[in-house]
């Protein structure tokens, strides 16, 4: 087991099982088809991304450096949290960027009850450490527990 | 982050709760940039990123929703991204039927809040706002609350407006409270490059292709482009800006890019040069080979990888008037060359609708219609974002598009000859 620091951006609690990426996350192409047309596992449908493309999302640990792509990838974060087809959590090793804050700052705003804790500069050895089906414990306090 | 006492009250609900909740999101928003203030957007108009009616997307129309019922709709007007639908545009029944009645029931009920919201027209629909003919175009300095991934990095690199990569629905609560945080690109510090990269081509590079191999590579990192002054001039005009256009679509989508600057060329570059350079910044060189890997290494999803075209879409972002122009001109010489009349794959190029407007007030538009080409306001992306489009082999020569969706990607000279000649695309 090994414990990594972040800083919080939205808090809560979970244990999730990982998925990673190691380049940057299109939010668009990620999940516009899943979530229009009723995939229940919501898998990533970005051709770009080899690492996740065809991948179940929800629930998952989403371990990723920074998302990238279309400003419509904040919405599309919201939409997902609102129709409850998020990751259990997104935890970047980077700093955040500007369209995943914006996708979790509207999810903690707008929608009541929303909990997908989301942890930013996790740091570079993280996502080298980290490998799809660890299991990830997300604490209030920015630790992620990797085991 | 420090508020004004204005600002305070405005999160303490002095404006309601809606305004407040309004506020507290773009405060934690740029609490999450370590933003210390919030500045104020000082553009005429905004520009919002979702057009589109999906019923998918139903969460954001109660949003707005929420919004307008709480009066707290924005005092700048805006223009929005593409419509997702044009009966100009070959679709067939299955398809049509996916999306009136199935993807895109929500669009009059969406058009119609927008107008409320604050539309600035009924043709208010593209990414690219900016043309003069749609007249949403930014001055140098100006503070924006805009999305449109296209549309900002061409705001803060051609036009040397700021503006960061802001989300939709962020886009407007910032033109509803008339501040945005001040981080990012908004900020001198923000605006230096952390990447050098360095064309060292043959010749003119592919704009949607060196955008591509850029934006992959620095990711959301501001790259200072040398040795592109030798293939599009020194001087902003009509064909220099159209290149930087799907350019820097193309380094937004492929990768996160918000502002580049340009040797000699973008305005900020003109004015200062190589001090934009941030200490430590890495280098990237850019030959033929290197843009020749990085289009050989793009992913055909088609189910037949040899299948013959069905549809080819050309302007994602949406041409210039100038590139319809060009297009009509090189359209009519590759038909003269083989010998054809009308192209022979179905094609639409798209551009904004006041620019079409424009456009067949030309004595091009008859001759582009006499080879084939459709013209539409339509987004190709919305068009092609069902599982059908998935099993149809489109062609495109817009990066972006290729970014999102199953089309394929040629340059715009190949373009040419699949259309005017026909065949299997290589």
């Amino acid at each position: 087991m090994k414990q990594f620091q972040g800083r919080v951006i939205t808090p809560g609690q979970v244990t999730a099982e990982a998925v990673v990426t190691t380049q940057g996350f299109n939010t668009l192409a990620s999940f516009q088809m899943a979530l229009q047309f009723g995939d229940k596992e919501v898998k990533c449908g970005d051709q770009n991304n080899q690492e996740l493309h065809g991948k179940p999302l929800i629930n998952k640990a989403l371990c990723l450096p920074q998302t990238i792509g279309s400003t419509t990838g904040g919405l599309v974060l919201y939409c997902a949290c609102a129709m409850e087809k998020n990751p259990a959590c997104m935890l970047f090793a980077n700093h955040i960027d500007s369209l995943a804050a914006a996708g979790a700052v509207l999810s903690n705003v707008w929608i009541e009850n929303s909990a997908m804790p989301v942890i930013d500069s996790l740091g570079e050895e993280f996502l080298n450490y980290v490998k799809d089906g660890m299991t990830i414990t997300v604490k209030e306090n920015g630790i992620v527990e990797v085991n | 982050m420090i508020l004004t006492q204005e600002q305070q009250a405005i999160l303490d609900g002095a404006k309601g709760e809606t305004m407040a909740k309004v506020m507290k999101t773009l405060v934690m928003y740029g609490d999450a940039f370590e933003a210390e203030k919030l500045v104020p957007v000082t553009s005429k108009y905004n520009h919002l990123v979702t057009s589109f009616g999906l019923k998918v997307m139903s969460p954001v129309y109660d949003l707005m929703q929420q919004l307008l019922d709480a009066g707290v709709a924005s005092g700048q007007q805006f223009s929005v991204d593409p419509r997702p639908l044009d009966k100009n545009v070959p679709a067939n029944f299955l398809q049509n039927l996916i999306f009136n009645k199935f993807m895109y029931t929500k669009q009059d009920f969406y058009e119609k809040q927008l107008k409320e919201l604050g539309l600035m027209s009924d043709d208010a629909f593209t990414c690219t706002c900016y043309m003069d003919e749609m007249g949403n175009k930014p001055q140098k300095g100006d503070v924006l609350s805009w999305a449109e991934s296209s549309a900002v990095v061409y705001a803060n690199s051609v036009l040397g407006a700021r503006c960061n990569r802001n989300s939709g629905i962020i886009d407007i609560m910032g033109s509803i409270v008339g501040y945005v945080p001040y981080f990012g690109l908004l900020t001198d510090e923000g605006r230096k490059a952390t990447w050098v990269v360095k064309v060292n081509t043959s010749k003119k590079p592919e704009a949607q292709l060196l955008g591509s191999a850029i934006g992959m590579k620095v990711m959301e990192d501001v790259p200072y482009v040398v040795g592109l002054d030798k293939w599009i001039g020194t001087e902003l005009n009509d064909a220099a800006c159209a290149y930087l256009k799907d350019f820097g679509a193309a380094t937004a989508s492929n990768g996160a890019v918000g502002l580049y600057h340009i040797e000699n060329l973008t305005p900020e570059a003109v004015e200062l040069g190589e001090k934009l350079i941030a200490e430590g910044a890495r280098e990237y060189i850019i030959d033929d080979a290197e843009l020749e890997r990085v289009q050989s290494e793009y992913p055909v999803i088609w189910k037949n990888p040899d299948a013959k075209p069905k549809l080819c879409f050309v302007g994602c972002p949406h041409l210039s008037l100038e590139q319809l122009k060009d297009w009509t001109v090189n359209v009519e010489a590759a038909l003269a060359k083989s010998g054809k009349k009308k192209v022979v794959i179905p094609t639409v190029f798209t551009a904004a609708p006041k620019v079409l407007e424009a456009f067949n007030k030309t004595e091009f538009a008859p001759r582009l219609k006499a080879t084939g080409i459709i013209t539409s306001y339509i987004c190709p992306l919305m068009y092609m974002n069902n599982p059908l489009c998935k099993t149809m082999p489109v062609i495109t020569s817009s990066n972006k598009l290729r970014t999102y969706t199953s089309a394929k990607y040629y340059k715009d000279s190949q373009i040419l000859d699949i259309i005017t000649q026909g065949g299997a695309a290589q």
